[in-house]
């Protein structure tokens, strides 16, 4: 997960509403095909739930980094 | 000569802050050393939760209106004529009439706006209540629907997130007053793995689904409609018939923050979550919808940063440090049916508290809906 290259960075921590997964969908929305988003998030569902839906919409989930307090998550935007 | 602080935009952000702003120092402004003037696109201001009842027909769209000129407080200089440039490093701004006005400080309150063309099939296919014509259009849609599925969609991102939970508990409970609930299906959508972003929220929500029988999918985005054959295709792969399709649109930001080239792909500005000023000008504070702050698009979010950066702009304008942080407060009401209400707060550092439903929380929220008025010009 170290090499890659992070496109655009989404500080989304202490996020209740619309959240860290939300505004992971927003940005998916506008990315270009090849990008990589990473979220951060302080919200212990994110790295459950995010995981599920890139898979659920056929997206690629890269990992979690799991930090002080909070999560970097990322995922490239494959379609 | 007089400092001007220059507002873009008179909606709750723009206007309350204007308003707060020239209650905090009457005495510079009479003395001939502060100019407060708001730049905005329309002489009238709606109070946008209104549409929710114009929509399922319970209040007329008229109560909701007032000209923007008898919202202001002494003080402060409305000029109706749309921005259409900021220029940041010249510290003006140009008005559609060719004017340009030169701002000390700049505050862009232009909110976010819905964006009708960003799902292929929407405009055919689906209705929406986030603007007048669409909340009418919709009122008469639902007048005519006796039977079938009720599809409702979310489109991300949007303001008002109770908004669409509030709008299926009010129609369940008036299908039911009407006698017609039994031959209409009533099918809610969420983008995330729960039915609202809030989790005591969407808990609530589940247990009350199903106790009226609302069914709730989740993990559901939807990309295009087809108008014709009724369906819903999701970004997931799902492909869903309808027969009445009600719809959040997703919002993007304001022209002009795109056209200043001062925000993200989104026209969303940068912001810093604490002192609100926009992320590399020292001298521009942006608030409410248009940030792209990870919170809540809604009124309350717009009403609690108006007194952060009316305070800083304060500060500043006496030579001081803006020193008053914003802890990402946002309150909200939520309409349960027709006859309670529960509410809800929330910031940076406190998760979600949610209270009971109750009628007394119902009559808050419809006195709030007059109440709106006097927040406005910072009596509240
Ligand atoms: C159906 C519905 C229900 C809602 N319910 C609730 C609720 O219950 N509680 C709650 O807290 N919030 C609610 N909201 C959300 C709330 O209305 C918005 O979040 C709030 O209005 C945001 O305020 P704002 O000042 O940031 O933006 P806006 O209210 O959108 O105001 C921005 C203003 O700037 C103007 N503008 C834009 N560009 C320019 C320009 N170039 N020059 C001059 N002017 C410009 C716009 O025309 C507009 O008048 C609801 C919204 C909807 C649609």
């Amino acid at each position: 997960m170290d090499k890659v290259e992070i496109t655009r960075e989404i500080d989304a921590r202490g996020s209740y509403c619309p959240g860290p997964m939300m505004e992971l969908i927003r940005v998916m929305r506008s990315a270009a095909v090849g990008d990589v988003i990473a979220v951060l998030s302080s919200d212990q569902g994110s790295k459950r739930d995010i995981p599920k839906w890139t898979a659920k919409a056929s997206q690629e989930f890269i990992g979690v980094e799991e930090l002080e307090g909070y999560d970097r998550i990322v995922v490239r935007k494959v379609k | 000569m007089a400092k001007r602080v220059l507002f873009v935009g008179a909606g709750p952000g723009g206007l309350m802050t204007a308003n707060r702003l020239a209650k905090m120092l009457p005495q510079e402004i009479r003395s001939g050393e502060l100019e407060i003037v708001v730049l905005s696109d329309t002489p009238r201001h709606f109070y946008q939760p209104g549409l929710l009842y114009v929509a399922l027909d319970l209040a007329l769209p008229d109560g909701f209106e007032r000209p923007q000129n008898r919202l202001k407080v002494p003080g402060v200089e409305l000029v109706v004529d749309p921005a259409v440039r900021i220029m940041a490093n010249e510290r003006a701004v140009v008005c559609k009439s060719g004017r340009r006005v030169e701002y000390d400080y700049l505050v862009i309150a232009t909110g976010s706006v819905p964006d009708l063309d960003a799902i292929p099939g929407f405009r055919e296919g689906a209705h929406s209540f986030y603007t007048l014509p669409e909340a009418l259009k919709l009122r008469k849609a639902i007048q005519s629907f006796d039977s079938g599925r009720l599809l409702m969609i979310i489109g991300v991102p949007h303001k008002c997130p109770v908004a669409p939970l509030e709008f299926m508990f009010m129609l369940d409970d008036a299908l039911r007053k009407s006698g017609k609930r039994n031959q209409v299906e009533l099918m809610y959508t969420y983008p995330i793995a729960r039915l609202h972003s809030l989790e005591p929220v969407s808990n609530w929500a589940e247990k009350e689904f199903a106790e009226r029988n609302i069914i709730g999918e989740t993990f559901f985005n939807p990309e295009s409609i087809d108008p014709v054959k009724r369906l819903v295709y999701t970004l997931e792969g799902e492909e869903v018939p309808y027969d009445l399709l009600v719809a959040i649109p997703p919002h993007t930001g304001a022209k002009i923050v795109k056209d200043s080239g001062l925000g993200d792909n989104e026209g969303w500005l940068p912001t810093d979550r604490s002192s609100l000023k926009v992320i590399g000008q020292d001298r521009i504070y942006a608030l409410g919808d248009a940030t792209n702050l990870p919170i809540s698009k809604a009124g309350s979010t717009a009403h609690y940063q108006s007194g952060v950066v009316a305070a800083n702009l304060a500060h500043e304008l006496r030579g001081e440090p803006a020193s008053v942080p914003y802890d990402g407060k946002v309150f909200c009401f939520i309409e349960a049916g027709l006859e309670e209400a529960t509410h809800i707060t929330f910031d940076y550092n406190h998760p979600p508290q949610p209270s009971d439903p109750s009628g007394m929380t119902h009559w808050f929220k419809l006195a709030f809906n007059e109440m709106y008025w006097l927040s406005l010009r910072g009596l509240i």
